[in-house]
């Protein structure tokens, strides 16, 4: 079973207030990059990116970050994961550095994310915004601005479409049975 | 997206999407080296050795670099001063550092077949970077990244091997692997250093580089092993360069550059002249490069598949 828990007109606003909120937060867009995580984070910061800079009237940088070699599970998968690369072509040193993706669910990315950044440079501050999140955390991190809050169980999956990739944008919940544990 | 084998031992019978793979992923890991941190955490907590019984500077430097900058912890092991010249054999040498706990053996040897027998008595991951005249896969693997890099694809493309074809496991790996991914080869040398029958893998022989030069887009030229003139292959240094030495002179009469390729070290102005190994249509330097990116995408592949 499949369930639209935000449309595409949703998604558009739900962007637009997050960019909204980001630009309130840090005071402009002065010193602030934009790091997606790919591949729907990626898009996410593309479409961030583009607001804030019609909101502040300046660039904002944006980057992709590939977490393959920073996973947690990457022993013991039977797939292996297609390595990608991360194109960050801009020095993240001193900078407020805002990583994107599109679901916040266990933390395990975002854990890896954050190891990946820091191999890059000192940051002078990390924020993370998700478009939803879907809880059930296993690690101590928290978001700083977060879309759309999904309550889920374990046996649901959220899955985002986006026009760079997908059909149209939008986020369904996807009930799934067999994995319910 | 998996490799079919837990081991690289050669090129020959390795799928075209098994060496797309490696090729693909070898890309990323060049933007890896390009940052001011060249380390990742993959290969965390897993232990190669090098096991090389035989005298090597890149190709060893180049493998542990690629296994360091994986976070692997690396062992070196050269038999020169070692048990071996205690006339160890090599499966007691290799079965006695498998009982030290290691995850996977890189290994380069004066004898055809070593890498394949040492899978028969370890149970690690095994890495062939070189075996006697027969294959080192990862050489030829970098070398289908710099022509991949510099043309945007390999298929099509037109390849010539120039040199002792007979003697060189860089030949074959290249043959091998170059022919699965659509290439055109062919092969240049004196007609002493040219194994019999070659034309069975499917290549071109060629006799006078003048002949060949404006079929191809690109030359790899070997190394001339200079200890071959005193078992009668070839009469001089003098003479090998005039016939087969690689020269500006007889480059510029293509149509169009052509692509030099040089696995290293270079004997300067017998095989290759200087002014090309250091002009403008050389890759050489591109090749030891690539050779990083190529070890690290193999080690790492390999290295988290199990």
């Amino acid at each position: 079973m499949k369930t639209k828990v935000l449309d595409a007109d949703g998604l558009r606003r739900t962007v637009n207030r997050l960019s909204h909120e980001l630009v309130e937060k840090n005071k402009g867009v002065q010193d602030v990059v934009l790091v997606g995580i790919r591949t729907r984070g990626e898009y996410l910061a593309h479409r961030v990116a583009k607001k804030m800079e019609e909101i502040e009237n300046m660039k904002v940088q944006v980057g992709v970050l590939d977490i393959t070699l920073y996973r947690d599970d990457l022993h013991g998968r039977l797939e292996q994961p297609q390595l990608k690369s991360s194109e960050i072509l801009f020095d993240i040193r001193g900078k407020v550095v805002v990583l994107i993706d599109d679901v916040f669910f266990t933390g395990r990315t975002i854990r890896s994310a954050l190891n990946a950044l820091m191999d890059l440079g000192r940051p002078a501050m990390i924020q993370l915004l998700v478009l939803v999140d879907r809880g059930h955390r296993e690690l101590p991190i928290k978001a700083d601005f977060v879309g759309k809050n999904v309550p889920t169980s374990h046996g649901q999956e959220v899955k985002v479409e986006m026009t760079e990739e997908d059909e149209e944008d939008a986020v369904y919940l996807i009930e799934n049975d067999e994995k319910e544990k | 997206m998996k490799l079919q084998s837990r081991h690289l031992l050669g090129l020959e019978g390795v799928r075209k999407e098994d060496i797309t793979l490696i090729l693909d992923t070898a890309v990323s890991f060049k933007e890896v080296l390009e940052r001011p941190i060249k380390k990742v955490p993959p290969l965390q907590g897993k232990t190669i050795v090098n096991l090389f019984f035989e005298s090597s500077t890149r190709t060893r430097i180049s493998f542990e670099l690629a296994e360091r900058r994986l976070s692997a912890d690396v062992v070196n092991f050269s038999s020169v001063g070692s048990s071996v010249s205690k006339g160890e054999t090599l499966k007691d040498t290799a079965r006695n550092i498998e009982a030290m706990k290691i995850d996977m053996v890189v290994i380069r040897h004066a004898s055809s077949g070593a890498p394949h027998f040492l899978t028969r008595v370890v149970k690690s991951t095994v890495v062939n970077a070189g075996d006697g005249a027969h294959e080192h896969p990862t050489q030829a693997l970098l070398d289908m990244m710099t022509l991949r890099e510099k043309y945007g694809k390999l298929e099509g493309l037109r390849v010539c091997i120039v040199g002792d074809i007979l003697h060189s496991r860089v030949a074959r790996s290249n043959i091998y692997g170059l022919k699965t991914m659509g290439v055109e080869v062919s092969v240049c040398g004196p007609a002493t250093m040219i194994p019999r029958n070659i034309e069975a893998l499917g290549v071109r022989v060629y006799h006078r580089l003048e002949d060949v030069i404006p079929q191809v887009d690109a030359l790899n030229v070997l190394r001339i092993q200079l200890e071959r003139q005193k078992s009668g292959l070839f009469p001089s240094l003098r003479e090998y360069h005039r016939f087969f030495g690689v020269t500006k002179e007889k480059v510029d009469r293509a149509l169009k550059p052509i692509t030099i390729m040089h696995p290293g070290p270079i004997n300067r102005d017998v095989e290759l002249s200087a002014d090309l190994a250091d002009g403008p249509h050389s890759v050489i330097l591109e090749q030891v490069t690539n050779g990083e990116a190529v070890r690290m995408a193999v080690l790492y592949l390999l290295g988290t598949s199990n």
